[in-house]
């Protein structure tokens, strides 16, 4: 396969006497979709917080398109690129839609730098065309939203910048059925312009409907990397549950 | 695509709570104002307007900022002390030092924004639990500091320059009321057209997603106690203006219609929901309670009453709203 876009290699976090995270390495490839799985508390939302820069390694290092990242916080990784749709959706329920988007990095304009918010409201609707997402109203709060809009306002809010890679943590976790197959057209969307993207998700069908490759984890290690057309349910399910020693 | 229906649904069912958030507070104003022109003749004469325009100036000025601090879903009770403090300190700057009127008016506003530091500094760097507290223990240390510089005695002989904004007439326009109309745009402009006033919102709306966007927290909640420190000293130089001098129990109980008056105005004590307009309509559904109960003869105790009813109407409104908040992030 091609170059790797992000290398985590040989990670480890420790929280007390708790190893969260375990010495874990892969590959993720430019361009692809990559699954993270595992039961709860395997440490799958550690290795991107690592990734993203809440957390520093204890040991190990994770390289993004070739330079080490060190010391870096969540807004330098969003500066080079590195964007994270985090598990509680971060948005702010009384302001609208191009504030959310736009939030912590406004436009501005004139000699005063007001708010440019005809410029805000048609970049975001440009935006939310891009990714499919339709959404009647731009002015209305969040509030006002469904769960699954929310999350399409989260991811399209980090897309915005131009992404080199998206991470998302259970973005389907608490969606209905109908709005989870939103959420995966968009991820489908985003795939197709080119963008790397990291999921992190229970849902084995969602999982296969969408990723080209797997990491799997167990109990803060990495088990099993797998490319999704040549395995099965079952097999996958087997090594998350250790019911399949790998 | 998307189901807009549960949306809309949302939009259907809250709409009366909306609309009575909304619109409340402003009908509620122009009820009462219809009715007392009915009950009494007085009401509706230019000076009584006047009147009841230069009495609630000094709580427009102080809301404002206490505005501010609820919209990060904090508190600021010590806006009254802080005024009466700020106004001791220009006066005897200038009475008893005999400072240039200009710089004592400078070191008022000052000496307002610096306690406001205080309050700020010790929420966000002693981590004081809620600003309740910081700011219940700076209303009783800027009321005692207060009391000991006035030697509790009131101050007079103000200069003009001083006593200008809040005893000054243009015609028969009580200068205040233009400074009003600039310093509300000015607020407007600020919290609807700034990328400050913006993350004021954000900060109290969800912190966690304001500190994920990169917002700067801590520096937001100290500027707004600074701001609302500010507009307190603010109200202190026009009071001094209106009853032309300083006394140590300035702006003693100020808080109660300030909150008061910012809760009817719609905004919420959750954070991230007020605005600029509805804290005046706030103001002045306190200030024209208190004047048509006073035109009407009936005692200050059933105004205190009044207001209290008021505010629980205003709050109820407020939980009401907050309903489908709580249920939704509860899915
Ligand atoms: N901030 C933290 N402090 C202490 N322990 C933590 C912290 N974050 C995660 N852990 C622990 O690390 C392990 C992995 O957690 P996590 O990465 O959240 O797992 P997952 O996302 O796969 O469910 C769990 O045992 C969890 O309790
Ligand atoms: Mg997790």
């Amino acid at each position: 396969m091609q170059q790797p876009i992000l290398e985590v290699d040989g990670i480890t976090k420790r929280f007390g006497g708790v190893t969260a995270v375990d010495n874990v390495s892969f590959p993720v490839y430019r361009g692809e979709v990559l699954g993270l799985l595992g039961d709860n508390g395997a440490g799958k939302s550690t290795v991107i917080k690592m990734i993203c820069g809440v957390y520093q390694a204890d040991a190990g290092e994770i390289r993004f398109e070739g330079k080490k990242l060190e010391n870096h916080n969540p807004k330098q990784a969003r500066d080079i690129g590195i964007e994270t749709v985090f598990q509680d959706l971060a948005l702010v329920d009384p302001l609208d839609i191009p504030s959310n988007i736009f939030l912590g990095r406004e436009l501005r304009t004139g000699p005063f730098g007001f708010l440019n918010k005809k410029k805000m409201a048609e970049e975001s609707l440009k935006l939310l065309q891009r990714l499919k997402i339709n959404i009647p109203d731009l002015s209305s709060s969040v509030l006002s939203l469904s769960g699954g809009q929310r999350q399409a306002i989260a991811i399209a809010r980090n897309v915005y910048w131009n992404a080199k890679m998206v991470i998302m943590d259970e973005p389907t976790a608490a969606l209905g059925v109908r709005e989870r197959s939103n959420v995966l057209e968009i991820i489908r969307t985003l795939r197709e312009q080119g963008v790397t993207i990291i999921l992190i998700s229970h849902n084995m069908d969602d999982v296969f409907a969408v990723t080209d490759r797997m990491v799997i984890m167990r109990r803060g290690q990495k088990k099993a990397e797998l490319v999704t057309k040549e395995t099965t349910k079952e097999h996958v399910v087997g090594i998350i549950t250790g019911a399949i020693d790998y | 695509m998307f189901s807009l229906t549960s949306a809309r649904n949302n939009k259907a069912k809250f709409s009366w709570a909306q609309f009575l958030l909304r619109y409340g507070a402003l009908i509620g104003l122009a009820l009462m104002c219809l009715i007392l022109s009915f009950l009494t003749p007085v009401f509706l004469t230019l000076p009584n307007i006047l009147n009841v325009i230069r009495q609630a100036s000094i709580n427009a000025l102080v809301a404002l900022g206490v505005l501010l601090v609820i919209l990060t879903a904090g508190i600021d009770l010590s806006v009254g002390s802080v005024l009466g403090f700020s106004m001791a300190v220009g006066a005897i700057a200038s009475v008893k030092l005999g400072m240039p009127a200009p710089l004592a008016i400078l070191l008022l506003l000052f000496s307002g924004a610096f306690l406001g530091w205080l309050n700020g500094i010790a929420l966000t760097k002693l981590n004081l639990p809620h600003p309740f507290i910081s700011t219940l223990a700076m209303l009783n240390i800027a009321r005692g500091l207060t009391l000991v510089i006035t030697k509790a005695s009131p101050i007079s002989g103000l200069p003009h320059v001083m006593t200008w904004l809040g005893g000054s007439f243009i015609g028969p326009v009580p200068v205040i009321l233009p400074f009003l109309v600039i310093v509300y745009l000015i607020f407007h402009l600020f919290l609807n057209n700034t990328v400050l006033g913006r993350h004021i919102y954000a900060v109290g709306g969800n912190p966690i997603a304001a500190r994920r966007a990169g917002i700067n927290n801590k520096k937001i909640l100290v500027l707004v106690y600074v701001l609302a420190g500010f507009m307190s000293a603010l109200g202190g130089l026009a009071l001094a203006g209106r009853v032309n001098a300083a006394y140590p129990l300035a702006g003693l109980n100020y808080e109660l219609d300030a909150i008061a008056a910012v809760i009817i105005g719609g905004a919420s004590f959750f954070g991230g929901r007020g605005t600029v307009f509805g804290t005046l309509i706030g103001v002045f559904v306190i200030a024209v309670l208190r004047n048509g109960l006073n035109l009407l003869n009936i005692r200050a105790d059933y105004q205190l009453i009044g207001i209290g009813l008021i505010i629980v109407a205003a709050v109820y409104v407020d939980v009401i709203r907050q309903r489908p908040f709580t249920r939704s992030s509860e899915v």
